[in-house]
């Protein structure tokens, strides 16, 4: 299991935002989104949430819902070119 | 017209806990380890670190909670199929609590799931569950009795 705080991430949305808040900043300003289940794996953490779950593409940026139980949900925004490819080959497009 | 009979009773009982900071959650896990334990039903909880090391303090000689786990690592083994649970109960008085319900109930489709909502304002947290599960939701903060008396009846467990 990895952890996020090792990751160099842009907060997209700042901690407390509600996780639908999320998946709607994510459809509404991403030109590319894919759509996950909870227990999907990224960056070696499994992701948690209210399926679907919505992940944006920027180039090779990935942007992601987590959630900590005394912070709520964050939008947060990872570069990884092999990552977002992995997310393009394995996430759905529709909800 | 409330059920008071006992419920049958599950082998492994999952508790995911929200964080600490309203103080009937403490309290509340508790006393639902201990009414499962005296029933022969095994409970493991999970929560973040801060919610786990005030059990471990509450709980020194782990009498109510022998099992304990950080989420993360519990999710990371639901997914993997290495755990699973009959029954889960999820405490949510945040959005995020909520959240980790609704993985709970992706993750674990043909558990049982109660979520137990409360805080300052349960009620608009409860209207965000559009999943299947048991709602028991009370506005509790410091005083746990009101929402221990609906656990109790949504198990079957007097009083």
């Amino acid at each position: 299991m990895g952890c996020i705080e090792n990751l160099a991430y842009e907060k997209i949305l700042p901690l407390g935002a509600s996780f639908r808040e999320c998946r709607e900043y994510v459809e509404k300003n991403f030109a590319e989104f894919w759509y996950v289940d909870p227990g999907y794996k990224l960056f070696d953490e499994y992701i948690i949430g209210l399926p679907p779950i919505a992940l944006g593409i920027d180039g090779s940026k990935i942007v992601f819902p987590y959630t900590k139980p005394c912070h709520g949900t964050y939008l947060l925004a990872v570069e990884d070119a092999d990552e977002a490819a992995r997310v393009r080959k394995t996430a759905r497009k529709k909800k | 017209m409330t059920d008071h009979t006992e419920k049958p009773v599950p082998a492994i009982a999952l508790l995911v806990l929200g964080c600490p900071e309203v103080p009937v959650q403490q309290a509340l896990v508790l006393n639902i380890a201990h009414n499962f334990r005296k029933r022969g039903t095994a409970v493991h909880a999970a929560g973040n670190p801060a919610v786990l090391n005030l059990l471990k303090v509450s709980d020194p000689e782990k009498r109510y909670l022998p099992e304990t786990q950080v989420l993360e690592k519990c999710i990371e083994e639901i997914v993997e199929k290495k755990r699973d649970a009959k029954l889960c109960i999820v405490f949510a008085h945040s959005d995020a609590g909520i959240t980790y319900a609704a993985t709970m109930r992706h993750l674990l489709p043909e558990t049982r799931l109660v979520v137990i909502i409360f805080g300052k304002d349960p009620e608009p947290l409860a209207a965000l569950i559009d999943f299947p599960c048991e709602k028991i939701v009370e506005k509790a903060v410091h005083n746990p009795m009101q929402l221990r008396k609906k656990i109790n009846e949504v198990f079957g467990w007097a009083a």
